[in-house]
């Protein structure tokens, strides 16, 4: 049982992570339908802007908490992965708006390639060791004293994406410009014939877009000790596929999709190895039997196959229920 | 190009031009050589390359469908043929043998990737196919645990090269005076094949098959009301590209030797689809100019990056593989926006792409 509440946690702390990325890709399909390819990468230059800053004020003596060494990290790599996410749009979105539906989708793997690579020249080809500096305290969840923890790290990112979720989610249905993102998804002709700047409009979504992508990537980078110039693609892949499993365009729907994608992937990756041990079998053959004898974990598919969950679950997603869970009907625009 | 191909028109011009320009194609490896023979070897990867991207030009070009995880059936292709002629199981069979097979496991792959995506608009297809890319790339690098199959991200060592009775591709033979190394021979194998392969790709777009998949990528809708099966036709279009890659992977893996789950992996699925986008999606002599710029840019650069930057700097800034791969990105970026339908477009390909700008 700690086993499982162990898994659940690490699980939703992934998930709300995903959830975070996964709302920048929904925004922004919501309101021009282009899968932002490059977003994985948005993410990734906020964690390495961060590292930067958080390794020269720490490295600096700065005295100041390392609470608030984290905070500076995330508060610079907020407005420079928004010019990011504002260039892109402006660059080589925008002028293929009305073009056929591969070209975009073609810049944006272009895109994905000149950051990954960029980022990989300004900062390096080696995993960049993310500072420890936050000293990290586990809490007892049960009464067993080996059992389920949660962390610091963990509660603070929980905290810090249900405050961004909230926040969105008032931007989007309080605000004056939510409503005008939300004409401009609806019909862009429309929506400029009642006085919104759709250019801005979209240029705006990109900019959020790329804020909360930069936050997601400050969050990974601290939880999981380490920045990669590559980190961006895995993790966008899996972020778009909570997306689609929520139902893309819908904000909701993108929140419970990475929630959902975390849980399955943190038990999938507790439980895989132990669910396809072939030695629960081996009263079945007289060769299992033996290799059993030498070492119990005959494993099929071990935690390793972790990465493959995410594909599965968006397959299956797009073969059964191509609207996602809380996605309407998908017109079938070709 | 056109002149030399237009054999009605001018037919004196055009056999004179494809006669030198054959000549030019069976001296070149000697001349090649001359340079060493890792030129030799270069030309025969960037062959490869021409197979793949004219594989998956089928899919993207012909039938308007992006496949971002092409490289996967490259990699089954390969596989195959080093499972079936390594030490590794010690099954040694003939290549001619193993290449219908890894084509047909590889065609086997496309079905069951297209199968369940068909309903799919372009960019959720976008992006199966490139999860698809990664899960043959995990299994690859995972299948060595119980039962070891593909021996994990070590790979599979000593493949057998081609062999015909006592006639191997690996040994150096003379002949006529002239020293056939082991790669001067897989050039000739290659070219042949190469031929082989471009013209069932202009006979295929000319086809009945061929007007489906170009009707299916300009509107589906009215080609179904035109009485065309997408769903088989988009099916087809997944087993022939797929089968190219699976071909063109058992013969890497044959000139190679070695293959590990490394050579796989997304950035070469991008690769060669920048091959395909930069010399013009749907045209097939487009589709060759592209892989061969594309796959001689790296050398090209690695004997101009690092003197320049010596140059300059003193030192090496940024190594040559990195500007390659900027140069893919930007080459996708700039041709989307400045020339969608390539450098060599097709003419319907580019109506399609820039009509609405």
């Amino acid at each position: 049982m700690d086993i499982f509440i162990q898994q659940l946690i690490n699980g939703v702390t992934l998930g709300s992570v995903y959830a975070i990325v996964a709302l920048g890709y929904t925004m922004v399909y919501g309101i021009i339908q282009l899968i932002n390819f490059a977003h994985g990468e948005v993410v990734m230059i906020g964690a390495m802007v961060a590292y930067s800053v958080i390794v020269a004020l720490a490295g600096a003596g700065a005295p100041l908490p390392p609470l608030a060494i984290v905070l500076a990290g995330a508060l610079v790599a907020i407005p420079v992965c928004m010019a990011v996410g504002f260039t892109l749009e402006r660059v080589a979105y925008r002028p293929l708006r009305r073009a056929p539906r591969l070209a975009p989708l073609i810049t944006a793997i272009g895109l994905s390639i000149i950051l990954q690579h960029l980022a990989m020249i300004v900062w390096s080809r080696n995993p960049l060791p993310y500072p420890q500096i936050v000293k990290s305290v586990s809490y007892h969840l049960t009464g067993n004293p080996n059992g389920a923890t949660i962390t610091n790290v963990q509660i603070a990112i929980l905290a810090v994406s249900v405050a961004m979720m909230a926040g969105l989610m008032a931007l989007v249905y309080k605000t004056r410009l939510g409503i005008a993102m939300r004409a401009t998804a609806q019909n862009q002709a429309v929506a400029g014939l009642m006085g919104i700047d759709v250019n801005k409009v979209i240029a705006l979504t990109f900019v959020i877009a790329g804020g909360l992508g930069s936050v997601a990537g400050v969050m990974v980078g601290t939880y999981y000790g380490i920045a990669h110039y590559q980190m961006g693609f895995l993790l966008g892949l899996k972020a778009f596929s909570a997306a689609v499993l929520g139902g893309i365009g819908n904000l909701a729907g993108a929140m419970l999709g990475g929630m959902l994608l975390g849980i399955i992937e943190a038990l999938g990756a507790g439980y895989v190895g132990d669910l396809t041990n072939l030695c629960h079998f081996a009263d079945w053959s007289e060769a299992l039997a033996q290799r059993c004898a030498v070492d119990p974990n005959v494993v099929l598919f071990g935690s390793n196959y972790q990465d493959v969950f995410a594909f599965i679950v968006l397959i299956l997603v797009l073969v059964f229920r191509p609207s996602g869970l809380l996605g309407e009907r998908v017109a079938d625009r070709a | 190009m056109r002149a030399i191909l237009d054999t009605k028109g001018n037919p004196k011009l055009a056999w004179a031009g494809l006669a030198l320009v054959g000549i030019a194609l069976l001296v070149l490896p000697f001349a090649l050589a001359a340079m060493g023979t890792a030129w030799v070897r270069i030309t025969n990867l960037a062959i490869l390359f021409v197979f793949l991207a004219l594989g998956l030009n089928i899919v993207v070009g012909f039938a308007g469908l992006l496949d971002l995880g092409y490289i996967a059936f490259y990699a089954v292709g390969a596989y195959v043929y080093a499972l079936l002629a390594s030490p590794h199981f010690n099954i040694h069979l003939p290549f001619w043998v193993i290449l219908p097979i890894g084509a047909a496991v590889a065609c086997m792959f496309g079905v069951l990737l297209g199968a369940p995506t068909l309903k799919l608009r372009g960019d959720y297809l976008a992006i199966v196919t490139l999860g698809f890319g990664e899960i043959i790339r995990i299994f690859l690098n995972n299948l060595s645990q119980p039962v070891n199959i593909t021996n994990g991200p070590q790979g599979v060592t000593l493949i057998d090269p081609f062999r015909i009775g006592p006639f191997s591709f690996r040994d150096t033979e003379a002949f006529l005076g002239l020293a056939f190394s082991g790669p001067i021979k897989y050039y000739y194998f290659l070219l042949v094949v190469l031929l082989a392969i471009i013209v069932i790709n202009l006979r295929l777009q000319d086809s009945r098959i061929g007007r489906a998949w170009e009707a299916i990528r300009e509107d589906e809708v009215a080609a179904r009301a035109m009485g065309i099966n997408t769903r088989n036709m988009k099916l087809l279009a997944f087993a022939m590209g797929a089968s190219f890659g699976g071909i063109a992977g058992g013969m890497f893996s044959a000139i190679q030797g070695f293959i590990s789950p490394e050579s796989f992996i997304l950035l070469e699925s991008i690769m060669v689809l920048a091959m395909v986008v930069l010399g013009g999606m749907g045209n097939v002599w487009g589709v060759i100019v592209g892989a061969l710029l594309l796959s001689f840019a790296p050398e090209v650069l690695r004997y101009t990056v690092e003197p320049v930057q010596q140059a300059l700097f003193g030192r090496m800034l940024v190594e040559p593989e990195v500007i390659r791969m900027l140069l893919f990105g930007f080459a996708l970026v700039l041709m989307m926006l400045f020339r969608p339908a390539g450098l060599l477009p097709s003419a319907t390909r580019k109506r399609e792409l820039e009509v609405r700008r």
